[in-house]
């Protein structure tokens, strides 16, 4: 169903793309941590119509247990698509595309913690995209890295991700759908923006050297402002949890009367 | 699913839950036959799917997407189209749900939902037909657990039957041997909506809407599915081997009997600003 048609353009006369971005622009992006109650860390992203949940478990013992490493935990992140979440319905049983974002995304992440924490242990990452509209493995990474902060996982810094491409011999940050689909190449990038080291990065397509370093300095530039909107996000969560200062006080003094039995609240004799 | 009753719990939670229903109560202090908060969100996936919602009933959520697509008839239908339901336990939704290929509780999710959905004839396949024997729509309606906290079975039926009033796709014509639009869209044809309720056997207490604790400690529980004429279209007895009495099935079809209505307004309300 929904059959998509290949657009005339990528970019119109006046450089704006498809959706009225500049090139350089990331479609509007919306971060929140701590939306799954039952996992010990957990985040959305929706970034244009990409929208997707990560949740985070652990560190908890590893099954099987053949997996074990003895010198830290093992990180465990699976990407899965919901059957819905593309054009035509996704087989649900996971596809190879998506073992191998799954590992590709793992080795983003890794880099940023201190699995030497926690030996012999596993951190698992589960990714579940319920609507695709393209990046999907660089938004997994921004959701991911904010769930494993939200386990309270010791990091070194959130990763941010990024897709950059081109089109029409543009280059062009956070491809949409179209662009994945229709333009001249995909490089998802994702790095440690305190050192701008790269932890992420494939590329489909045809591009240049200068061509390729200029889309990668793009990327770390689109990465930065992501990083950014991370810990906006992170910093509400945990603003939002800390007591509100006037209504705090006075249940603090009911506490104190029942404690001291001057409560009016009726007692359960039998 | 739902079906933890072999999940460890202590003893002091289990003697606790059951000494609490001894005294009437409950242990978030609902009444007996008291639902949770239920809320329903049309249109997650509104730029993929043709039909989507997402159900929470208190911790519990479920996210169901449509998909529409066209094939063959099956051979001994050849006039109908197919509706199917399939369910999936995300490791995202619990600690206790682990990766992999679906386990018993999965399929029994997805089964128990499925014949919600399909059974009751909720769906009139007939109008989901094409051309006869060689193209009909296919419905896929399928489910991802979000949280669980107890009682997946309605919340997985609350969104499945919101997502399919939800679900709007371009109807197609035969012409020349291809398939064409022919600039209409359609609905699924609901003809009868069933709505799936679940009580749990606790001892000799009925509670509907089991919390997870409840499941855990439940001798068993039964799902019934009611349409719009009270009927019960379905029933599955599941969530641990306890024996129930004709007289504890007596008052969980009644509670059901009496909470239906109130589920059925929740979905038609939600879905009821489309068009």
């Amino acid at each position: 169903m929904s059959p998509e048609t290949k657009p005339d353009f990528l970019i119109n006369p006046e450089g704006l793309r498809l959706d009225g971005r500049r090139p350089d622009e990331i479609r509007p992006t919306e971060l929140e941590v701590g939306i799954l109650k039952k996992a010990d860390g957990s985040a959305m992203i929706k970034q244009g119509n990409t929208h997707i949940l990560a949740a985070v478990y652990g560190p908890r013992e590893l099954h099987p247990r053949h997996l074990t490493l003895n010198d830290r935990a093992y990180l465990r992140c699976e990407y899965r698509m919901a059957t819905f979440s593309v054009p035509d319905r996704k087989r649900p049983a996971p596809s190879r595309r998506e073992r191998e974002i799954s590992m590709v995304i793992s080795n983003a992440l890794e880099p940023a913690l201190f699995l030497e924490e926690f030996p012999k242990a596993v951190v698992d990452v589960y990714i579940q995209v319920i609507q695709a509209d393209g990046g999907t493995r660089c938004a997994s990474i921004n959701a991911a890295s904010l769930a494993l902060a939200d386990a309270g996982i010791p990091m070194r810094s959130l990763v941010p991700a990024v897709a950059v491409g081109k089109a029409d011999d543009k280059l062009l940050v956070d491809l949409g759908d179209m662009e994945d689909k229709y333009g001249g190449g995909d490089i998802p990038m994702a790095i440690i923006p305190r050192t701008e080291e790269i932890t992420l990065l494939q590329q489909d397509g045809s591009f240049k050297k200068e061509e390729l370093i200029e889309a990668i300095r793009m990327g770390i530039n689109s990465c930065k402002y992501l990083h950014e909107l991370q810990k906006e996000a992170l910093k509400r969560a945990y603003a939002k949890r800390a007591p509100a200062e006037d209504d705090e006080e006075d249940e603090y003094e009911d506490d104190l009367e029942t404690d001291l039995g001057e409560s009016d609240l009726p007692e359960e004799e039998d | 699913m739902g079906d933890f009753s072999s999940e460890t719990i202590s003893h002091i939670d289990r003697h606790y839950i059951k000494t609490l229903l001894d005294n009437g109560e409950r242990i978030d202090n609902r009444a007996f036959d008291e639902y949770r908060d239920i809320e329903i969100e049309i249109g997650p996936v509104e730029a993929k799917a043709e039909g989507s919602a997402i159900a929470r009933l208190g911790g519990t959520s479920v996210i169901a997407g449509v998909k529409v697509l066209t094939g063959q008839p099956y051979p001994d239908t050849p006039d109908e189209g197919v509706t199917m339901v399939t369910a999936e336990l995300s490791p995202i939704a619990s600690p206790m749900f682990e990766s992999g290929p679906p386990r018993e509780d999965a399929i029994e999710l997805a089964r128990v939902v499925d014949r919600g959905v399909r059974e009751s004839g909720t769906v009139d396949t007939k109008k989901l037909c094409i051309e006869e024997g060689k193209h009909v729509y296919l419905v896929f309606c399928d489910l991802y657990t979000l949280e669980y906290d107890g009682n997946l079975i309605d919340a997985a039926s609350l969104a499945a039957n919101a997502a399919l009033l939800d679900t709007r796709f371009p109807e197609l014509k035969l012409e020349d041997d291809e398939l064409v639009e022919t600039g209409k869209m359609m609905k699924v044809p609901l003809e009868n909506m069933a709505i799936e309720l679940t009580a749990s056997k606790i001892g000799e207490h009925i509670v509907i809407d089991p919390h997870i604790r409840e499941e855990m400690v439940q001798d068993c529980r039964l799902t019934m599915a009611i349409d719009e004429e009270d009927n019960f279209t379905a029933l599955q007895k599941g969530g641990g081997v306890g024996p129930i009495s004709i007289a504890k099935i007596e008052e969980a079809m009644d509670m059901g009997l009496a909470r239906v209505k109130d589920l059925r307004k929740l979905v038609l309300e939600a879905t009821s600003n489309k068009d």
